[in-house]
C-alpha cells in the first residue's frame, strides 16, 4: 500500500492510487474474515482494541469528573468545618473501612487475574477470577450495608434527622436499666463499658428525655477512648465494635453541623456503592459470556474494558478512604 | 499518490444513485437500530430542529406576554415557566446537541474518509439518550412544569413546589450522558479512524473544533451529571450541601452548575466556528488563512474555557478575590476568538466569494459574533458587570453569541451540507432572503435588549417600568419577523425534498475536503473507492462542469497546480 | 496505525490460535507482578491505617492523601496496564485529574475568603429540629459571639 506522504512540500510522487488502494482494500477484508470479532469500520484488531481502550479510558475521566466534583463538595465543606469533620470521623469504623479497602484491593487483584487468563485463553480460571471479583464485591456491600444500618439507627444521617435522638439507641435490655442510680454531674459522654453499672446520663440535672438515654459508666470525661464491646449491646446491635457515643446530641464535644459530615459521607459513599453495584452487574454479564466461551488470546476486549472500570471503583475507595476514616 | 491527483471513482452524473444512505435498506426498524452514522445524525437533526421549533413556540409566547407591562397574555407564573422552558430546551435538546450530534455525526467519518465512528453501537445509544432526555423533559410538563430558570438556581429550585423539577433535572441528567458519549466517540474517531496520510495537520479544521468540542463534552458534562443528582438528592431528601438553613451553601452550587456551564457555552459555539471555517474557505474558493492559528486557537478556547465560570457568579457573593482572577481570565478568552475572527476576514480579503446561501449565514455570523463577543467584554469587566449583571445586556449579549452565532452557523452548516445529505439542491434565492429576513430580524429583536438591559431592565421580569415598554414592543416585533425568516427557510429546505427538487451534483460547492468526494448523498459505506487526501483547502484544480451543475477537478488545471507545486520545490 | 502482536496467524478461530497463548494486541502482565501490587498496596492500606493514630497534626491529611496517591498510581500502573499502554492513555487520566484539582483550588479559595463572615452555631433548621426533639442537647444550646 503506497503511503506516500501528502505534504505539498514533497511533490508528486507519481500516480499511484488506484493500485494501492485496490490492495487496501483487499487486505482489509482479508482481516475481516480472519477475525470475525474485527467491525467494518476498522481495519486490523489492533486498531479496534486500541479504540475500544481509548474509548474506555475517556469513560473513566469522565468517572473521575463525576467522583471528583464530589471530591470537591468534601474539601469546600472540610474546608468549612474542619472541626466537625475531625470529631465525626470517629463514628465510622475504622476497622470496618480498612476491611472494605482490603477487600477491594483484592477484588481488583482477582480481576487484573482474570484479565490475564483471558489473554492466555484460560477460560476456566477466568470465570473463577470473575466469580471471585464478584464475591469481593458483594462482601463490600454486605460490610457496607452493616455499617449504614448501624449509622442509620444511630440517627447519624443527613439533614434535620440528625437531631432527632434515636430512640432506641440501645435496644431492650438497657432500657431495663433506665431506674439505675444517676452519674456523677460531668455529662463527658463516655463508651459504654462491659462494667454492670448502667446510669443514666443527667444532662443540665435533668433526666434525659424519653427512651433515649444513654448509658454511660464513667466519671471522667474520656471522650471519644475506645471502649470494650458491650455484650449487652452486642446482642440487640450488630456486631461492631463500639468505641463512639452511644447518642450523638448527648455528647458536648460534638460541634455544630456536623450533620454536614454525614450529608457528604453517604452523597459520596452511596454513589461509590452504586457504581459497586453496577460493577457486580456488569461481571455478571461478563461471566455469562466467558461460560459461553467468547473470550480468549484474540478477543478479550470486554473483560479489559470492565476490568478498567473495576479499578477506577477500588480508585475512588482508595480516596474515600482516608479522607473520611483516617481524619485524626 | 500525488498531493493534487483526485482518482474520480464516480462517473458525471452519478448522482443520488439507487444505492445510497437513505435507501440501502428501508422501513422503521432500518432506522430505528441503525448504525449508520448518517442515518443517525439525520434523526439527530430531525429531533433537534422540532426541538427549535417547540422553543422557539415558547420565545415567542414570552415575548407577546411583554409586549406590556403587566398581564398581556397569560400570568406571572406561566411566565416564568415560559421563560424557562423557552432556555432549558434550547440549550439542552437544540444547541448543545445541534452540532456535533447532528451535522458532526453525519460529516466527521466522511470527512475523515472512514466508513463510520469508532463505536456506532455507543452513537445510536446516544441518539436514545437525547430521546429519553426529551420524553422525560416533556413528562415534567405534564407534571407541573418548572419555572426555576434553566439555571436551577438554589434555594429557589430546591425548595419551590411545581412538580416538574424532578423530571426535568433527571431528563437533563440523561441528556448530559448523550452529550458525553457523543463526545466521546468523536475524541477516538479523530485520534484512530484516520486515513493513511491525514496528519492531524491535513485535517479540516471542522474537525479540529469538533474534537475540541468533544473535549469539552467529556470533561466538563459529568459535573452537570453530579449538580443535578445532588439537587434531586436534595429535593427528595433534604440532604443540605445547598441548603443555607441546614448550613449549606447555595453559591457552592452556583459553582458546581457553572464549572459545566460555562464549557458548555463553548460547546455551543466551538464547533459553528469550525463550520464558519469550511463556509467561508469554500465559499470564498480561498486556502483558509492560518489554518495553524485556527487550530490551535479552537483547543485554546476549549482549555480555556474551565477557567473561567466565576464571571456569572460576580454579584452572587462570589469572594473579591475570585472575582478579580475570573474577571481577567474572562478577558483573555477572547483573544483565540479573536483570532479567528481576523482568519476568516483574511480569507474573504482576494477570496471569489459567491454569495450563496451558507456564505450569507457565515457572513451573518462574523457580523454578530463580534458584536456577541464584544459585548461579553463589558460583561467580563467587574464594575459593569456590577450593573449589568441580570439585565436584558445579558440576554442580549448570550442570544449574539449563541443564537447569532452557534445557531447561525448550525443553519448556514445545514445549508453547505444539505446537498450532500439529501442529494438535492434547495432554492438559492429564496435561503438566501430567508437568512436576510432571520438577520433584520435578529438585531432588531437583539440589538434593543442591549439598550434595554444598560437602561436597567432586569431580565426574567413579567413586570416593567413603563418607559421600557417602546423597546420591548421593538424587540418583539423583531422576534415575529425572526419567525417568518426562519418559516421561510424551513419552506424552502423542506421544498427541496419533494418530488422534482433539483438533484445535487456531487460537489455543488467547489470544496476538496472527502465529503466531497463521494456522491450526494452517500452511499451506505460512505465510499465507493476509497478517497485521496489531499490540501483540503487547496481549490486551483476545480473547475465548475456545466453538465454536472457543480465543481470537478480538471485535468489540466491539476497538472498545471502539480507543476507549480514542483516548481516550487526544485 | 498501529500493527498487531504476533501477526501471522493462518487460523480463523477465535481462542487458541496464538503461540504459547499469548493475547493478539495488548499486553500480558505476568501474575508475579499482578500479586506483588496487590502486596503493595495491602502493605500501604495497614500504614495508612497506622499512621492514623499517630499525631503530626495538619500534615495527616496530606500523608493520607499521599499514601492513597501512591496506591492509585500502582494501581494505574500495574492493575490498568497503564505502564504498558499508549502514552495518550495516561495523559486523558492525569489530565482529567487536573480539572478536578482546579475545580477544586477555585472552589474552596472562594469558600476560604468568606470564612471569616460564615454563620457559626446550629443553622436555623437545624436548631428547630433540636429545640423540638432534644433541646437538652449541648450542641442545641452552642453559643459563640455571633450566636449568643
Amino acid at each position: 500500500m503506497s503511503h506516500a506522504t501528502m505534504d505539498p512540500k514533497d511533490g508528486q510522487a507519481g500516480h499511484a492510487g488506484h493500485a494501492g488502494h485496490a490492495g487496501h482494500d483487499h487486505h482489509a477484508s482479508a482481516e475481516h474474515a480472519k477475525y470475525p470479532f474485527l467491525a467494518h469500520h476498522f481495519d486490523t484488531p489492533a486498531q479496534q482494541f486500541d479504540s475500544a481502550k481509548l474509548g474506555m479510558w475517556l469513560f473513566l475521566a469522565t468517572e473521575v469528573l463525576f467522583f471528583g466534583a464530589l471530591f470537591v463538595a468534601y474539601a469546600v465543606l472540610r474546608s468549612r468545618f474542619p472541626e466537625v469533620f475531625t470529631y465525626a470521623s470517629h463514628y465510622l469504623d475504622t476497622i470496618m473501612g480498612g476491611i472494605n479497602t482490603c477487600v477491594l484491593i483484592l477484588s481488583s487483584l482477582t480481576m487484573a487475574l482474570g484479565v490475564y487468563f483471558a489473554q492466555r485463553g484460560k477460560r476456566i480460571a477466568l470465570i473463577v477470577c470473575l466469580w471471585l471479583t464478584m464475591a469481593g464485591a458483594a462482601g463490600f456491600l454486605v460490610i457496607k450495608y452493616f455499617e449504614y444500618s448501624h449509622k442509620i439507627h444511630e440517627n447519624l444521617v443527613w439533614g434535620p434527622s440528625f437531631y432527632i435522638p434515636p430512640h432506641d439507641a440501645i435496644g431492650e435490655i438497657e432500657a431495663q436499666d433506665l431506674a439505675h442510680a444517676p452519674a456523677p454531674a460531668p455529662a463527658a459522654v463516655a463508651p459504654p463499658t462491659d462494667s454492670a453499672a448502667q446510669a443514666i446520663v443527667m444532662v443540665g440535672n435533668k433526666p434525659a428525655v424519653d427512651a433515649s438515654v444513654i448509658k454511660p459508666a464513667q466519671s471522667g470525661p474520656s471522650g471519644l477512648g475506645a471502649g470494650a464491646v458491650n455484650p449487652a449491646s452486642a446482642v440487640t446491635h450488630d456486631v461492631i465494635p463500639r468505641d463512639i457515643p452511644a447518642d450523638h446530641l448527648e455528647d458536648p464535644k460534638m460541634p455544630p453541623n456536623t450533620h454536614m459530615f454525614f450529608a457528604i459521607y453517604y452523597a459520596m459513599t452511596g454513589l461509590h456503592g452504586i457504581h459497586v453495584v453496577i460493577g457486580m452487574v456488569v461481571i455478571g454479564i461478563l461471566i455469562y459470556r466467558a461460560t459461553r466461551g467468547d473470550f480468549g488470546p484474540n478477543y478479550y476486549t470486554p473483560v479489559d474494558l470492565v476490568g478498567l472500570y473495576w479499578h477506577i471503583v477500588d480508585l475512588v475507595w482508595i480516596f474515600l478512604f482516608p479522607l473520611f476514616y483516617l481524619i485524626h | 499518490m500525488t498531493t493534487v491527483a483526485t482518482p474520480r471513482p464516480e462517473a458525471i452524473g452519478a448522482t443520488a444513485s439507487t444505492d445510497n444512505y437513505l435507501t440501502y435498506t428501508r422501513g422503521f426498524l432500518s432506522w430505528a437500530l441503525t448504525l449508520d452514522h448518517k442515518r443517525i445524525g439525520v434523526m439527530y437533526m430531525g429531533a433537534v430542529l422540532t426541538s427549535f421549533f417547540v422553543g422557539g413556540v415558547f420565545a415567542l409566547l414570552l415575548r407577546t406576554e411583554l409586549l406590556t407591562p403587566g398581564r398581556t397574555i397569560c400570568s406571572a407564573e406561566a411566565y416564568n415557566q415560559f421563560f424557562t422552558l423557552h432556555g432549558a430546551i434550547m440549550v439542552f435538546l437544540v444547541i448543545i446537541p445541534s452540532i456535533p450530534a447532528a451535522l458532526g455525526n453525519f460529516v466527521l467519518p466522511i470527512m475523515l474518509g472512514a466508513k463510520d465512528v469508532a463505536f456506532p453501537r455507543l452513537n445510536l445509544f446516544s441518539l436514545y439518550l437525547w430521546i429519553g432526555g426529551a420524553c422525560f423533559t416533556l413528562y415534567s410538563l405534564a407534571a407541573g412544569g418548572f419555572d426555576t430558570g434553566w439555571t436551577f438556581y438554589t434555594p429557589y429550585s430546591t425548595t419551590t413546589t411545581t412538580g416538574g423539577v424532578i423530571p426535568v433535572l433527571t431528563g437533563v441528567f440523561i441528556l448530559g450522558f448523550s452529550s458525553i458519549f457523543t463526545g466521546l466517540n468523536f475524541i477516538v474517531t479523530v485520534h484512530k479512524l484516520r486515513p493513511p496520510g491525514m496528519t492531524w495537520f491535513r485535517m479540516p479544521l471542522f474537525l479540529w473544533a469538533l474534537y475540541a468540542t468533544a473535549i469539552i463534552q467529556v470533561l466538563a458534562t459529568p459535573v452537570l451529571a453530579i449538580t443535578l443528582s445532588l439537587l434531586i438528592v436534595e429535593r427528595l431528601l433534604n440532604i443540605g450541601i445547598f441548603n443555607p438553613s441546614m448550613g449549606g451553601d447555595p453559591v457552592l452550587y452556583q459553582h458546581f452548575f457553572w464549572f459545566y456551564s460555562h464549557p458548555a457555552v463553548y460547546i455551543m459555539i466551538v464547533p459553528a466556528m469550525g463550520i464558519i471555517s469550511e463556509i467561508i474557505s469554500v465559499h470564498a474558493h480561498r486556502q483558509i488563512f492560518g489554518y495553524r492559528f485556527i487550530a490551535f486557537s479552537s483547543i485554546a478556547i476549549a482549555m480555556f474555557s474551565f477557567i473561567v465560570w466565576g464571571h456569572h457568579m460576580f454579584t452572587s457573593g462570589q469572594s473579591g478575590l475570585m472575582n478579580t482572577i475570573f474577571s481577567l481570565i474572562s478577558f483573555s478568552v477572547a483573544i483565540p476568538s479573536a483570532v479567528k475572527t481576523f482568519n476568516w476576514v483574511m480569507t474573504l480579503y482576494k477570496g471569489t466569494i459567491s454569495l450563496t446561501a451558507p456564505m450569507m449565514y457565515a457572513l451573518s455570523f462574523i457580523f454578530l459574533f463580534t458584536i456577541g463577543g464584544l459585548t461579553g467584554i463589558h460583561l467580563a469587566t467587574l464594575n459593569t458587570d456590577v450593573h449589568l449583571h441580570d439585565t436584558y445586556f445579558v440576554v442580549a449579549h448570550f442570544h449574539y453569541v449563541m443564537m447569532g452565532s452557534a445557531l447561525i452557523g448550525m443553519i448556514g452548516g445545514l445549508h453547505h451540507w444539505w446537498p450532500k445529505m439529501t442529494g438535492r439542491m434547495y432554492n438559492e434565492r429564496m435561503a438566501v432572503i430567508a437568512c436576510v429576513i432571520i438577520f433584520v430580524g435578529f438585531n432588531i429583536t437583539f440589538f434593543t435588549q442591549f439598550m434595554l438591559g444598560s437602561q436597567g431592565m432586569p431580565r426574567r421580569y413579567y413586570d416593567y417600568q413603563p418607559e421600557f415598554q417602546i423597546y420591548h414592543v421593538i424587540s418583539t416585533i423583531g422576534a415575529y419577523i425572526m419567525a417568518v425568516g426562519f418559516g421561510t427557510c424551513a419552506v424552502c429546505l423542506a421544498q427541496s425534498l419533494m418530488a422534482g427538487g433539483r438533484k445535487a451534483p456531487m460537489n455543488p460547492w467547489g470544496g476538496r475536503s472527502l465529503e466531497w468526494q463521494c456522491s450526494s448523498p452517500p452511499p451506505h459505506d460512505n465510499f465507493s473507492s476509497p478517497p485521496t487526501v489531499g490540501n483540503c483547502y487547496d481549490y486551483s484544480m476545480l473547475r465548475w462542469d456545466e453538465r454536472e451543475q457543480g465543481y470537478v477537478v480538471d485535468k489540466k488545471l491539476e497538472e498545471a497546480a502539480i507543476e507549480a507545486e514542483s516548481r516550487s520545490h526544485s | 496505525m498501529s500493527t498487531p502482536n504476533n501477526a501471522s496467524i493462518a487460523s480463523a478461530s477465535g481462542s487458541t490460535s496464538h503461540p504459547a497463548g499469548h493475547p493478539l494486541v495488548g499486553h500480558l502482565v505476568p501474575i508475579s507482578t499482578l500479586i506483588m501490587t496487590a502486596t503493595a498496596l495491602l502493605v500501604l492500606t495497614i500504614i495508612t491505617v497506622a499512621v492514623r493514630y499517630i499525631d503530626i497534626g495538619e500534615f495527616n491529611v496530606w500523608v493520607a492523601i499521599g499514601i492513597a496517591v501512591i496506591k492509585a498510581a500502582l494501581v494505574a500502573s500495574f492493575f490498568m496496564h497503564l505502564r504498558w499502554d499508549r502514552p495518550f492513555n495516561l495523559m486523558v487520566f492525569i489530565g482529567c485529574m487536573v480539572f478536578v484539582v482546579l475545580m477544586m483550588a477555585f472552589c474552596v479559595l472562594d469558600t476560604s475568603q468568606y470564612r471569616n463572615t460564615q454563620y457559626t452555631g446550629n443553622p436555623p433548621l437545624a436548631q428547630e429540629t433540636l429545640d423540638a426533639n432534644a433541646p437538652d442537647a449541648p450542641v442545641a444550646r452552642f453559643k459563640t459571639e455571633m450566636n449568643p
